[in-house]
């Protein structure tokens, strides 16, 4: 086990070198001139300033050279400077990073909890009103676009009835506490407010949702598929046989065989969530590397549409291998060497 | 024959139902098990054997619809509430299946559900305790070295030792009925007689009340003290072991004794029952056996035969018994 981890921490720089150079090319052939971010219309015109634009920002250099110099900075944990905020894109990255993460890991315990829990009443209740509900749910989950889905539940449970708050971290008169992880729900903790915690709660409670139901719609048909297809096993008649009772049966002894598929599917929904963190951010004024991508993406700000797709490429290889290690702690019966 | 028997059938019936019309798979089954006896029930897959005995237990496929008695130790079961039902289970009653390999999580180390199953019904022992009868458990059935077997998970076991953990487990509370289907089926052949076996021994050390469910006669000779043969969702012999060799009374038992491969005899050819058992709720009329049948007459075509009994000996045949009956 051990080694098998280490074997794939091994490997891991040469994915992320792999990363480096895809994002770094597929920057590079688009068809968007990175100048026209730097200099502004007027200059254009002008020779000089656009030279001078050119050699500050590199853009003078052959392709090869850039990339050359850009892996040599990177190794030092410079990811060059944003056009836009005019900041190193690491310190930009690293500030809007645990927002995100705050986000995602959310969505994603709102989603496996839902999910799970509707599979397993939607399997045990098969073709009643109960399973019907439960794919209807499911279905609504992956058909409805995140930045639908987003705005509507803003608007009704916000604007019209205020029952939940607007977008944002924090409540608007509230002061951010002083940033020690970046996750708002632990910092608020940190810094022993526990109402500030309870609003930072409250604001993470519907972009969360809103990232999560798609999540939970798959994994809830997941989970059904397999308990079906467990409950029916012989290992579950032993257990009624020995005297257990349905919710032991289904919860202890079908449950937990469902449990390996299962978490493969919630690690592989990671990459899923960090696609969808970027919607659920722009439309919920959230701090995220979502939001801060699509300025970037705006703004043709090359070096953050880099480091954010490094940054969001490491962050997946890392929930892959924790997956992976994952799925042989379930499953007894695969033994990784 | 003591006055009440341990565990009691009478006119069971199982019917599973599509669209408003059941099929019979158990046709009532009327059979007794008597403190520490040994009943063997065979007869071919799907004649309702199996099904027959889980329903009597209330472990029936959803949606099958049973009937009849079963009484265990004075006791009404059909209809019992299901918590009281469960509280039976694993304890006074228990059941091992054919294949051990799916009957046990695996998931759960063996030990977990050993440690389940004595915790199931003695909610108040602690783990620490359950976990040293686990372990007493295993020197029982013979599995060696039960501390390093009881960290393990199924697959780690070969067939007989998952049969034995399988065995551990159902006399795990001391019951008095062990019902085991089709316990050495999945084995391999090496393997079947050692855990009949342990089987044989446990029962006469426990005084278990045992049902022997097989479709194999070869193995109630040396371990049943009465055998019911079941077709077609019936008993149609019911006989003392020796009895049913000597004498069988239904030419179904005359055609499964004669299945049997004999060492003594140079034989090329193995003997075998013509044609196949009916499907589920498409029953001939007469006697359900009776186009298979050799000896079957006119009357077997329009009428179902009922018992005859003759010294404790059972045949549902129009010629069981009769003087004429060395046709087979």
């Amino acid at each position: 086990m051990t080694r098998y981890i280490l074997r794939r921490l091994i490997a891991m720089p040469f994915l992320v070198l792999g990363i480096v150079t895809l994002a770094f090319l597929l920057t590079s052939v688009t068809k968007g001139d990175p100048l026209t971010a730097i200099v502004s219309d007027r200059q254009m015109n002008n020779p000089e300033v656009v030279a001078a634009a050119k050699a500050r920002w590199g853009l003078d250099r052959s392709l090869p050279e850039r990339y050359v110099i850009y892996v040599g900075n990177l190794l030092s944990g410079d990811m060059g400077t944003s056009f836009i905020t005019r900041r190193p894109v690491a310190q930009d990255v690293l500030y809007r990073l645990p927002a995100t993460m705050e986000l995602v890991v959310a969505a994603m315990i709102v989603g496996a909890t839902i999910g799970i829990s509707l599979g397993v009443l939607a399997a045990y209740f098969r073709n009643t009103a109960i399973d019907h509900g439960a794919r209807l749910f499911a279905l609504f989950g992956s058909s409805i676009p995140v930045f639908w889905l987003g705005l509507a539940l803003l608007y009704v449970f916000s604007v019209q009835w205020g029952i939940l708050p607007g977008p944002g971290r924090l409540d608007a008169r509230a002061t951010a506490p002083p940033m020690v992880t970046g996750f708002m729900t632990i910092d608020t903790l940190f810094a022993g407010d526990f109402r500030l915690f309870l609003d930072a709660l409250w604001h993470l409670l519907l972009p969360a949702f809103v990232l999560g139901w798609a999540v939970a719609g798959t994994i809830s048909r997941l989970v059904r598929a397999n308990m079906v297809e467990v409950l029916s096993r012989e290992f579950i008649l032993t257990a009624r046989a020995k005297g257990a009772g349905e919710f032991r049966v289904v919860i202890r002894h079908a449950l937990r065989n469902t449990l390996v598929p299962t978490l493969t599917v919630i690690g592989y929904s990671f990459a899923y969530l960090l696609t969808g963190a970027v919607l659920t951010e722009t439309i919920f004024s959230w701090p995220g590397m979502g939001s801060y991508a699509v300025e970037a993406a705006r703004g043709l700000d090359f070096p953050a549409i880099i480091g954010v797709t490094i940054v969001g490429g490491i962050v997946f290889l890392f929930t892959n291998l924790l997956t992976d290690v994952a799925y042989v702690v379930a499953n007894p019966r695969v033994r990784l060497g | 024959m003591s006055a009440s028997p341990l565990f009691e059938v009478r006119d069971l019936r199982v019917a599973f139902g599509r669209n408003g019309t059941y099929a019979e798979a158990v046709r009532g089954i009327s059979l007794h098990v008597d403190p520490g006896e040994v009943l063997g029930i065979v007869g071919e897959s799907g004649s309702g054997k199996s099904v027959g005995m889980l329903a009597a237990l209330g472990l029936q496929p959803e949606g099958a619809r049973v009937t009849g008695s079963v009484r265990f130790d004075g006791r009404e079961l059909v209809g019992l509430p299901r918590r009281e039902l469960r509280k039976l289970r694993g304890s006074r009653i228990a059941m091992i299946f054919q294949d051990p390999l799916s009957s046990l999580n695996p998931v759960m180390t063996v030990g977990e559900q050993i440690i389940e199953a004595v915790r199931l019904h003695n909610p108040d022992m602690s783990r620490h305790a359950a976990a040293d009868r686990a372990r007493d458990l295993l020197a029982l059935v013979a599995i060696p070295q039960p501390d390093r077997r009881l960290a393990q998970y199924p697959h780690e076991f070969s067939g007989g030792m998952r049969q034995r953990v399988m065995i551990a487990m159902a006399v795990a509370n001391d019951p008095d009925l062990l019902i085991a289907d089709e316990p050495t089926t999945a084995l391999d052949v090496t393997v079947q007689a050692q855990i009949m076996e342990v089987l044989a021994e446990l029962q006469a050390r426990l005084k278990l009340g045992l049902i022997l469910i097989t479709h194999d006669l070869g193995v109630l000779a040396g371990h049943a003290d009465r055998v019911a043969v079941v077709y077609a969702g019936q008993v149609v012999e019911q006989a003392g072991v020796d009895d049913l060799f000597a004498r069988p009374g239904h030419p179904y038992t005359r055609g499964l004794i004669a299945s049997i491969p004999d060492m003594t005899v140079q034989n090329d050819r193995l003997f075998s029952i013509d044609g196949t058992p009916p499907a589920l709720g498409q029953l001939p009329a007469g006697c359900a056996f009776h186009p298979r049948c050799i000896a079957a007459g006119e009357i077997c075509r329009r009428e179902a035969p009922s018992m005859r009994e003759e010294g404790g000996h059972a045949a549902a045949c129009h010629f069981a018994f009769a003087p004429s009956e060395t046709i087979a």
